[in-house]
């Protein structure tokens, strides 16, 4: 029973371990086994915390057993304890895949040294969901960050390194930002406990200081969201990192920054400040239709595919977005079960495309890019891969049976119920975009003929296609059953809408 | 009761399994689809009796989204729609064996399995007990039927299955999706019940946007303007042509419109609101019939009659008089079996004589009297001439507007029976009593492989069939306005 009770601190100081033990060894094979171990650990804790949570709600650690609100307390509730399955879940899922990916991508030696930093952004992660305070979310926030910058970096193509040093200089602006907007909370409301600042922001919020610390937070958090127009980091960031590097980030790095976005609005100011007296929501409106209608047109005509996802990334972060803005129980729901569903479904994609790129690598040259040149007439070769690819791209246009489709009727739902017709419209629009540049993906790898000289014949890696596959299945599980994702999501959304203030 | 229902669902999937594991062995491969194809018929059949009978079966699977399941509830119109589909299922397998063999078509087993997967999406849509349940199949029909559309794999097939896709995802997204969602969001359910789910208090301005939401996002129904799709899927094999036109994908379009229009809405409240929706599928009706008219390519023409064929299905629904909606119904099976006849008649001449325009057709049922026989009786069926079955259906729809008083309704059905004969009648006169041009460039041919002669005499034979043993469908088709046991 006493482990049991100390799950929240195992859930981060199980990963937090793993990279130091891993850069011990110097080796990689002690090195992915040790995180690979503690990313599958984590994932059980996360598992058992979700299920502990649904039955008995809020669980509240102090830690070291310092009372809150002077110690750090680990807070969860519905929304973080399902934000924890997804992180943990995809670090669990893209660990096993790196082993066999990596091979190519990073030479050998350094092997190790992705693991640590790999096993120290899931803890970063894992502990800006987890925590409930403002200034341990920021420090894990650098945690998660530092590492990333090298995880990009190591991307054997060179313009990673300048893809890193950019999300590096965007990443610093947004963790400034966000470190200035705590120490403004901190100074009107002397406690950095987020729930011990719940009823004093309350009182300061209309003040400047107040509004002054929303603002910088909200400018800080965006950035690492990736929200149009601070989304300029993100699509080279995905591109030229090594692919399970893509697949986790796309999967869980913007979601988690959207997670402390929710937080800060829906629990630290509450919404019906944020979203009831300050023009925010109109904002975030339109900053959501710029990204679903323009990062979705982009997305279309792009040549390189990495660089199309990364672009429809930024477009599906405008649902979730619009659906925050309609501060409604179906909206914010559709926000965080879409939160789920693509980060699952986008995981796949970059996990099986990363197959594919592997299969095409040599061991002497840098990784080719693959562009749709490249991947023309890949069905024959690679038929499951790009199977599979069409089905995780039918779960980001929302067609019914993939998981992309129960938060596209959440948000549609939510937008009718706030009697929007043209944000109904513009919602399908922007899915028909989607249609576009899957079908070009579609087209390419169907319809065209091989290009000459390409090895043909033979299927991405097994070690490679799996973890993908995986992840596709899960796209259509929870496409059919939806008790976990919308369950969750929704019973969320009912705690953090129009909760206090 | 419930395991023929899942039976029925489940088998074709498992024969699309079998199929892809007997791809190897092309004979086994073709077994296994006639086997499957038999037996989920069995399946299907069995379900008759009770329907008949005034119970209508269901299963509840799961819930999507809460107080929102997939389920299946089998109802008279579903259980002819199912009839048709799977019935046909059988034959076009037959005819399919004769044609990807004798054009020896490249990828066969996957045109089997996605065959046997559009019956799966068929049967789903027709056992639908509510909007989303038919949503998520007929989504699925759109994706699996587009490999089939664009089997060659050719720039034309991809332009092809371009409009394809773009205009029935483009209008089940745009339009039917968030109909589906807005009737759930006023009335608190999808089910389908006879007399409607609306709530009272819609304003007729709501009515009538929800109502063109259906009706336009209903793109497999194939009403003008969103009637392109049709023709640009003529680049399919002809098999899937039949497949398009007869046993599946249009047909769940128009039973869809049915459904929505009889289970959805209900007579009595659209009662007076769908003037304008009479007037868009009249002009259907003629506007397709004189394209049809002009068209030289064989397969262009019966593509625009199917278009116009379809709007008699969506008028006759919006007439809502019990006798057209009953007409509605039968016209579904009248015009499948019609249908597909010519289109059979289309892959054999291919198949055959390598023709494709009907210019070239001159004396060729001397050649191919077997095939141009069933073409004959399959174009009567379609024109609506006793004793085949598209004079019942016709019959039925004709009876329901002139009770109704729709005078001008029936005069563009009976200015459409004209049209039918001119498009359909000289191509009949030129085949037969046309002296054969000589051609260098074609050898002389005889008849069709007899797998595809078999399939097309017995469709034909089908039409004759139905209209001298209607009961059972025209008992199922009563049914659906005297009402089940709901």
């Amino acid at each position: 029973m006493a482990l049991a009770q100390h799950l929240p601190a195992l859930q981060v100081i199980l990963p937090l371990i793993s990279a130091p033990l891993a850069i011990l060894f110097r080796r990689a094979g002690p090195a992915f086994l040790i995180v690979t171990a503690a990313a599958w650990l984590s994932f059980a804790i996360a598992i058992a915390l979700f299920l502990q949570v649904d039955a008995s709600g809020l669980i509240s650690y102090p830690m070291g057993n310092w009372q809150p609100p002077w110690g750090i307390e680990y807070r969860l509730d519905r929304l973080n304890s399902f934000m924890l399955v997804l992180v943990s879940g995809m670090a669990a899922v893209v660990l096993p895949y790196a082993r066999g990916s990596i091979e190519r991508e990073i030479p050998h030696e350094s092997h190790y040294m992705f693991y640590a930093m790999l096993g120290l952004c899931l803890t970063g992660l894992l502990g800006i969901v987890i925590t409930g305070d403002a200034f341990n979310l920021f420090v894990f926030l650098e945690v998660s960050s530092l590492s990333t910058y090298v995880l990009i970096a190591m991307g054997r193509d060179r313009r990673a390194l300048t893809a890193a040093y950019q999300y590096l200089i965007m990443g610093s602006i947004g963790a400034t930002f966000i470190v200035i907007g705590i120490g403004f909370l901190y100074l009107m409301t002397g406690t950095l406990n987020l729930a011990d600042m719940v009823p004093r922001v309350a009182v300061i919020e209309s003040s400047r200081p107040g509004l002054a610390a929303l603002a910088f937070i909200s400018v800080g958090v965006s950035l690492k969201v990736a929200l149009f127009p601070l989304h300029q980091w993100l699509p080279n960031a995905y591109t030229y990192a090594p692919s399970s590097v893509s697949a986790f980030l796309a999967a869980t790095a913007t979601k988690v920054a959207l997670y402390a976005l929710i937080r800060f609005y829906f629990t630290v100011f509450g919404d019906s400040f944020v979203f009831g007296k300050l023009p925010l929501p109109e904002f975030m409106l339109i900053l959501s239709l710029f990204a679903m209608l323009f990062a979705n047109a982009i997305a279309i005509f792009q040549d390189n595919l990495k660089r199309l996802f990364a672009y429809s990334s930024v477009g599906q972060i405008g649902y979730i977005t619009l659906g925050l803005s309609f501060d409604s129980v179906h909206g914010v729901g559709a926000s965080i079960m879409h939160l789920f569903n693509h980060g699952v479904a986008k995981g796949a994609i970059f996990l099986l495309i990363g197959g594919a790129v592997a299969r095409m690598t040599t061991r002497q040259a840098a990784p080719p890019a693959p562009t749709f040149e490249r991947i023309a007439g890949l069905s024959k070769a690679m038929p499951l891969t790009c199977f599979g690819v069409v089905l995780g791209g039918l779960s980001l246009i929302g067609v019914p049976g993939t998981a992309g489709f129960v938060s596209k009727w959440y948000l549609v739902l939510a937008a009718m119920e706030k009697g929007q017709w043209w944000l109904v419209g513009a919602i399908l629009v922007s899915s028909l975009l989607a249609v576009a540049y899957v079908w070009r993906f579609v087209e390419a790898a169907y319809f065209r003929a091989p290009p000459a000289g390409r090895e043909t014949g033979k299927e991405a890696p097994f070690a490679l296609l799996i973890p993908g596959w995986l992840l596709i299945l899960a796209t259509l599980w929870f496409g059919l059953d939806t008790s976990f994702t919308a369950g969750a999501a929704l019973d969320a959304a009912q705690q953090l809408v129009h909760s206090g203030n | 009761m419930d395991s023929l229902i899942l039976a029925s669902l489940v088998l074709p999937v498992f024969g699309a399994a079998g199929i892809l594991l007997a791809g190897r062995w092309p004979n086994l491969r073709e077994s296994v689809t006639i086997v499957t194809a038999v037996a989920t018929f069995a399946c299907v059949v069995q379900l008759v009796e009770p329907v008949l009978a005034g119970s209508q079966p269901g299963v509840r699977l799961f819930e999507l989204f809460s107080g929102l399941p997939v389920a299946f509830r089998v109802e008279p119109l579903g259980m002819i729609f199912a009839l048709v589909a799977s019935g046909l299922w059988i034959v076009s397998s037959i005819y399919s064996i004769g044609y990807m063999r004798g054009n020896g078509e490249h990828d066969q087993t996957r045109f089997y399995v996605c065959f046997a997967l559009s019956i799966a999406a068929a049967l789903g849509i027709a056992f639908s007990a509510n909007l989303l349940t038919l949503f998520l199949f007929y989504e699925i029909l759109t994706l699996i039927t587009y490999p089939l559309v664009t089997h060659s794999r050719t720039e034309k097939a991809k332009r092809g299955g371009r409009v394809y896709l773009a205009i029935l995802m483009g209008t089940s997204m745009l339009f039917l999706l968030p109909a589906i969602i807005y009737t759930w969001h006023v009335a608190g359910t999808t089910d389908f019940r006879v007399g409607g789910i609306l709530p009272a208090t819609l304003t007729p301005g709501a009515l009538t946007a929800l109502l063109a939401l259906y009706m336009f996002g209903i793109g497999k129904a194939a009403l003008m303007p969103f009637h392109r799709w049709l023709p640009a899927a003529m680049v399919a094999p002809t098999p899937v042509s039949a497949l398009l036109h007869a046993v599946a994908v249009v047909k769940a379009g128009v039973f869809s419109v049915v459904k929505v229009v009889a289970y959805v809405f209900g007579a009595g409240v659209l009662a007076g609101q769908t003037g304008w929706l009479i007037a868009v599928a009249a002009f259907t009706i003629l506007a397709a019939s004189i394209v049809a008219l002009r068209a030289d390519n064989f397969k262009r023409r019966l593509a625009y009659s199917t278009v116009s064929q379809l709007s008699y299905i969506v008028l006759a629904a919006v007439v809502l008089t019990p006798l057209s909606t009953v007409g509605a119904a039968l016209h579904i099976v009248s015009h499948a079996l019609g249908k597909i006849t010519l289109f059979f008649t289309a892959g054999a001449i291919y198949t055959a004589a390598h023709q494709t325009e009907i210019s070239q057709f001159d004396g060729i049922g001397r050649r191919m009297p077997w095939t141009m026989t069933a073409f004959t009786i399959g174009s009567l069926s379609i024109i609506g001439i006793p004793p085949f079955v598209g004079f019942v259906s016709k019959w039925y729809i004709l009876s329901g507007a002139l009770s109704a008083g729709m005078l001008q309704v029936a005069a563009v059905f009976l200015l459409s029976t004209l049209l039918n004969a001119a498009y359909l009648l000289p191509i009949v006169h030129r085949a037969f009593f046309r002296e054969p041009v000589h051609d260098d460039h074609h050898g002389e041919h005889g008849e069709a492989p007899p797998f595809m002669v078999i399939a097309v005499c017995l469709t034909a034979a089908g039409t004759l069939a139905v209209a001298l043993f209607p009961d059972v469908l025209v008992g199922l088709a009563q049914r659906i306005v005297s009402g089940g046991g709901v």
